[in-house]
């Protein structure tokens, strides 16, 4: 076996120090009891070779293999990943590292968190952003904890129907054992979260709404940020669709308190849902109470500029019982990641990216309305909207799928049952005006 | 043989921001084929305050910040709990494959087959392997998989009609354990492990009542113990309708040689970048499944993946199930590097793994249980635990000769953890450091320890080498500055 370096010579060497007379006598301490009679049933052990021809069998069995063209969203996105991302974040010194929990040791990984932290905080125009979660549903859940943990008297936490339905699926999943309750807010005619019912509410520990919408519709952040300072709540803004911040206004600037983001648009592959990058910002007046890690600011014994992970009294091993929460892990490389795609982009191209996949988009809804689909909403959208579609369409979807590995758009009934032969499309910029007209004319 | 640290040549680098220059750009942008549709400018702002840099300038900064990191593939990387083990090559070229890193989570069933077969069967190799009958791959690191399975076992109560408010934890436990039970409305009950640094049924009877939910247990445990009376200790749970939480973070001991589903554990995670070879990336990602017994099955968070006539498919409709824990169905980029892993490894491979790991561990154990103090002296599995007591007379402590170490080029191991042994100076080699390598480490401990005595100023001031001294985390965290 390759990965492993003992020669005979060196294990004899070895259990003559330890005492023992050969490998299984190691395990002296586990009642025979307790062993294993039959070993593993497992494959037999596959060469190199072996391997990449299987993998690439299983590989080629899924849509993504060959020329493909993506115009699915719905919390995963389909952009261009330049070459420098994957051949940075490859450098062993980043990919075999641990948790910097050594900072001397660690400076590459700490400041470049550092300057994530800095350019999320820039991208959604908060104070501050811990050094990545999970996935933006795990991101929400937390967000939706620490309202809830932060409030004295109410125990409910207000979502729009329209926040991601995995994201919402999360939350409640987290809040189940507790004694906090989720309550959704319902969407208008508009495709937008219904403001009015959120002011019937009452018992908020804070409101979560979603910016563009799981239906790609851009809500009016501002006048949920009213509600919210009424009822003395705080205002949770999430989104799936990073790049929609090179455009639009951030959460930053319609006073969200908090907000819970996914980052795969940041320069992650799709990777059948994951890894992703789950973001995680605040207002500073909150900084004691996020989860996760901090890099911070600092300086050695010679006054030289470094970098430490901070703020850890509020981690699971200094308090353990009293933690806030109980992540050790984050997705660090994939903060990394979104690094040098934010550094690399840069505040002019990341503009222009975010311009495009509006551009697109904007294109595929009109071909389609052209070719038949019905338009649902009339308001704005960033890369993502939702059409009804001509009878029949549901059968054209799969053959397109199967002759030209076409994947247009995102069933939405499973989601909203009133939504039959509804779909959720995407364009970003790696989609074709070339494809978007082959797909208008199949459907035609 | 020379000592493998040294200083190279080291770049300085500022941030980001610092070296911006207002109209660079480090990405081409695509040709627009299609008219520009402008947005609403009440929607819109400024572009966000990015650094602007050229595509040299960006590919310099983070190959000079790389040069400043240690990896395993730099060097030893003995972190006590925490595994870092080699990371295969080829599981990176797995899960680059375009089939794999471009699959879309919702192109459909038809569409994903292949991923679907590989979680399915990885999902089988895991079962196998911790030998439980059904294992979930959704949770998204360890301790996302310690609250997974705690919201099970919350379920599972909830579904016998009463729900119970104690959660007992070991004080060997990882440190998670309590935060994740917590986390379920449990209270945490610490219970302290006996002499030999491992469980005594007698105590977990005494603590165990009809309002405690069951216990955590990490087996082998934080100090490198195999829990002995672990069949005894469930046994006693079981008999006052608890449930067995096992924390199987340091399964790298014991693939092969036990199947904790067969010991009467109930539910166990497993991390993916520990045990199974996936990269630690400086932090994650990571992936945590959850292994459970038939009983806990119909508990397990949704989707989950069936097999019928040889196709796959996602369920959701699970009546029981605790909800969902991910966006979509995990960590499957982690998924593919360890069912590379294993298949390249087999039943005989990670066996061997297993003991290797255990025979370095014993070998460091023994070779140096006369230059540091070691409070358990007994056979270790993966991992054993030192202290600083024979080098305190110096007014030296394990955080000095941590640093110390970074001067001789090796990562050092895991300190102040676990929380049971003072001073604790915990060592995990795994099996993939040489027994050359392994003898180098073990010369500089004791290089380290007889500096102590003759200098320790050395140790006081160390590191000397890295790019920086020692930082400052007390003003870091006093006065917090989190963004440039």
């Amino acid at each position: 076996m390759r990965y492993l370096p003992h020669t005979r010579q060196d294990i004899e060497q070895m259990l003559a120090v330890t005492g023992h007379a050969d490998l299984n006598q190691l395990f002296e301490t586990i009642p025979d009891s307790a062993k294993t009679k039959t070993g593993l049933n497992l494959p037999d052990a596959l060469s190199e070779w072996d391997l990449n021809v299987e993998m690439e069998a299983l590989a080629s069995q899924n849509a993504a293999c060959g020329s493909y063209t993506c115009l699915m969203g719905a919390g995963s996105y389909d952009h261009h990943i330049p070459a420098i991302v994957p051949y940075l974040i490859s450098r062993s010194e980043f990919m075999t590292a641990y948790t910097p929990y050594q900072p001397e040791v660690s400076q590459g990984t700490l400041q470049g968190i550092y300057e994530f932290q800095t350019m999320i905080t820039a991208l959604l125009g908060m104070d501050i952003a811990t050094a990545s979660h999970y996935d933006g549903g795990t991101a929400l859940a937390e967000c939706a904890l620490i309202a809830l943990n932060k409030s004295k008297k109410a125990n409910k936490i207000a979502v729009s129907s329209l926040i991601h339905p995995a994201h919402r699926q999360i939350t409640k999943t987290y809040l189940n054992p507790s004694e906090f309750e989720m309550v959704e807010i319902p969407a208008d005619k508009n495709g937008l979260t219904d403001v009015a019912a959120l002011k019937a509410m009452d018992g908020i520990a804070g409101v979560a709404v979603q910016s563009p919408n799981f239906l790609g519709n851009i809500e009016d952040l501002g006048s949920f940020k009213a509600v919210a300072d009424e009822k003395e709540c705080l205002l949770i803004a999430s989104f799936t669709e990073a790049l929609a911040h090179g455009l639009l206004k951030s959460p930053g600037c319609f006073g969200a308190d908090l907000v819970a983001g996914e980052g795969q648009s940041l320069g992650m592959t799709k990777s059948f849902g994951g890894p992703g990058l789950g973001l995680l910002a605040g207002t500073k007046k909150l900084m004691r109470t996020l989860p996760g890690r901090f890099v911070g600011k600092t300086t050695d014994s010679n006054g030289q500029r470094g970098y430490v992970l901070t703020l850890a009294t509020r981690e699971q091993h200094i308090r353990r019982e009293k933690a806030s929460s109980n992540i050790c892990s984050n997705n660090g490389l994939n903060a990394m990641t979104a690094a040098v795609y934010m550094a690399a982009a840069g505040k002019k191209g990341i503009r222009e990216i975010a311009q495009l996949n509006h551009d697109k988009a904007v294109y595929l809804k009109n071909v389609l309305v052209d070719a038949g689909f019905s338009s649902i909403y009339n308001g704005a959208f960033f890369n993502e909207f939702v059409l009804k579609a001509p009878a029949g369409f549901a059968a054209k979807r799969r053959e397109l799928a199967k002759k030209h590995n076409l994947y247009a758009g995102v069933p939405l009934e499973s989601y909203y049952p009133d939504m039959p032969d509804h779909y959720l499309f995407c364009a970003t910029e790696t989609v074709t005006r070339q494809a978007m007209d082959l797909l208008a004319k199949e459907v035609q | 043989m020379t000592n493998p640290g040294t200083t190279g040549l080291i770049f300085n680098e500022p941030e980001l921001w610092e070296k911006s220059r207002e109209g660079r750009c480090g990405i081409s942008m695509p040709r627009s084929d299609v008219p520009r549709a402008d947005l609403d400018p009440a929607l819109t702002d400024d572009a966000p305050e990015l650094p602007q840099l050229s595509e040299l300038d960006v590919v310099r900064h983070f190959t000079r910040l790389s040069q400043w990191n240690f990896g395993v593939d730099s060097g030893m990387y003995p972190l006590g709990s925490c595994t870092m083990k080699y990371n295969p090559k080829t599981n990176e070229v797995q899960a680059a494959r375009k089939g794999f890193a471009a699959a879309h989570p919702l192109a459909g069933d038809e569409f994903s087959q292949g991923a679907l077969k590989l979680m399915y069967e990885l999902e089988q190799l895991l079962g196998e392997i911790t030998g439980f009958p059904a294992v979930t791959l959704q949770p998204a690191a360890g301790a996302h998989g310690e609250l997974t399975g705690m919201l099970i076992i919350h379920a599972w109560h909830a579904k016998q009609g009463k729900q119970r408010s104690k959660i007992l934890i070991p004080d060997t436990a990882h440190g998670t354990n309590p935060a994740s039970a917590t986390l379920c409305g449990y209270k945490a009950v610490n219970i302290k492990s006996g002499p030999k640094g491992i469980l005594d049924p007698q105590v977990v009877a005494e603590a165990m009542d009809e309002e405690t939910a069951g216990i955590m247990i990490t087996n082998p445990n934080t100090l490198g113990l195999f829990e002995e009376n672990i069949q005894e200790v469930c046994d006693i749970v079981h008999a006052k309708g608890g449930l067995v939480y096992g924390d199987g973070a340091n399964m790298n001991a014991v693939m092969g040689i036990i199947q904790p589903g067969k010991l009467g554990i109930d539910v166990l995670h497993l991390n993916l970048h520990k045990t199974f070879s996936t990269p630690h990336g400086g932090g994650g990602p990571g992936s945590g499944p959850v292994a459970v017994v038939e009983e806990l099955i119909p508990f397990l968070p949704v989707p989950r993946i069936q097999k019928e006539n040889g196709t796959y498919s996602f369920i959701t409709d699970c009546p029981d199930t605790i909800g969902r824990m991910h966006t979509f169905y995990g960590h499957f980029g982690v998924m593919v590097r360890a069912y590379a892993y294993i298949l390249t490894m087999g039943a005989d491979g990670l066996k061997r793994a297993s003991q290797l790991a255990v025979l370095n561990a014993n070998y460091i154990k023994e070779s140096l249980k006369t230059t540091l103090d070691l409070p358990y002296d007994r056979p270790c599995m993966h991992e054993c635990v030192f202290t600083d007591k024979s080098v305190q007379e110096y007014h030296v402590s394990t955080m000095d000769m941590a640093k110390r170490l970074l001067d001789y080029g090796f990562h050092p191991p895991t300190v102040y953890f676990p929380l049971v042994v003072d001073a604790a100076f915990m060592v995990e080699p795994t099996e993939t450091e040489s027994k050359d390598d392994i003898d180098q480490f073990i010369g500089a401990v004791k290089a380290i320890v007889k500096e102590a005595a003759s200098n320790p100023d050395k140790l006081h001031s160390a590191p000397n080498l890295p790019k920086v001294t020692r930082l400052d985390e007390v003003g870091a965290a006093r006065k917090p500055c989190l963004k440039g």
